[in-house]
């Protein structure tokens, strides 16, 4: 049926070990949306990077921390939802990364959400302190492989 | 559970780094140790290939933003080479092209010490 919404989903420890097991089913699900190669690609990265935030600030690196990685499509966009339970996030604190400066200032940060805001066509932030966090990751889908299914 | 490996070669005094498979938040620890024993013999001009690499995170580009101000403090540098087109695009994202020279090949990046090491007094 055309333009039916399919999801699938994965929950994973907070733990950097996980983000293969992140890339390999964001993969296979944009795969079987028959997104481009070239924007499985980004969709992975960005997912991986939500992640790599999420372990590393929302769950201060504890490893028993829950991330929940839903992906829902329709034949017009590809939707990445992540959820976490740990510490909220105001994404309008971080600035936009500036490398000359942070060359000077050894800083590294923030160069996750700039990708992520550069690879997908939305980025957008939800969170409800003391409950949850969620980031969800849009890619329009412009053109698809032969092999969707 | 996703592969990354390290070799280093030695050529003259520059070090080669050679990386093969997934640089990400998990992996990228072990490419900053291998910086540090670079840095710990006082081997400043390093060479990075990306040939074998498969996938780099902005984890794994924060650990030559991490080091690169030592290195070059040691009248040393980190130079880029052989990398994907895929993996050149995360780097350009970032804007890593103005700060760092990236090359096609391994050897023209060692060259490229060389040249700078001849012109020096």
């Amino acid at each position: 049926m055309k333009n039916k919404l399919k999801n699938k989903n994965l929950i994973i420890k907070s733990r950097t070990e996980n983000l293969s097991a992140v890339r390999d089913f964001i993969a296979s699900s944009a795969r079987s949306a028959g997104i481009l190669e070239a924007d499985v690609e980004n969709i992975m990265l960005a997912a991986d990077e939500a992640c790599s935030n999420i372990i590393k600030h929302a769950y201060k690196s504890d490893p028993d921390g829950e991330i929940k990685i839903k992906v829902d499509y329709t034949d017009d966009k590809f939707v990445v939802t992540i959820q976490d339970e740990g510490l909220s996030f105001e994404p309008d604190r971080v600035p936009e990364p500036d490398l000359q400066k942070y060359y000077r200032q050894r800083r590294v940060g923030g160069l996750g959400m700039y990708l992520m805001r550069s690879l997908m066509d939305e980025v957008e932030y939800i969170s409800v302190p003391g409950k949850y966090n969620m980031v969800l990751l849009t890619k329009i889908i412009s053109g698809t492989q032969s092999n969707a299914g | 559970m996703a592969e990354f490996k390290t070799a280093i070669k030695e050529h003259g005094n520059v070090s080669i780094i050679n990386l093969a498979g997934f640089l990400d938040a998990h992996t990228a620890s072990s490419l900053e140790s291998e910086f540090t024993k670079l840095i710990d013999s006082n081997r400043f001009r390093i060479v990075v290939d990306f040939k074998d690499l498969a996938y780099i995170s902005s984890a794994g580009l924060g650990v030559f933003m991490a080091y690169i101000e030592k290195i070059r403090d040691n009248n040393g540098d980190i130079k880029l080479s052989g990398m994907s087109d895929k993996v050149y695009n995360i780097f350009d994202l970032l804007g890593f092209p103005l700060l760092y020279e990236i090359f096609k090949s391994e050897e023209e990046a060692v060259n490229k010490f060389k040249e700078t090491k001849s012109s020096e007094k």
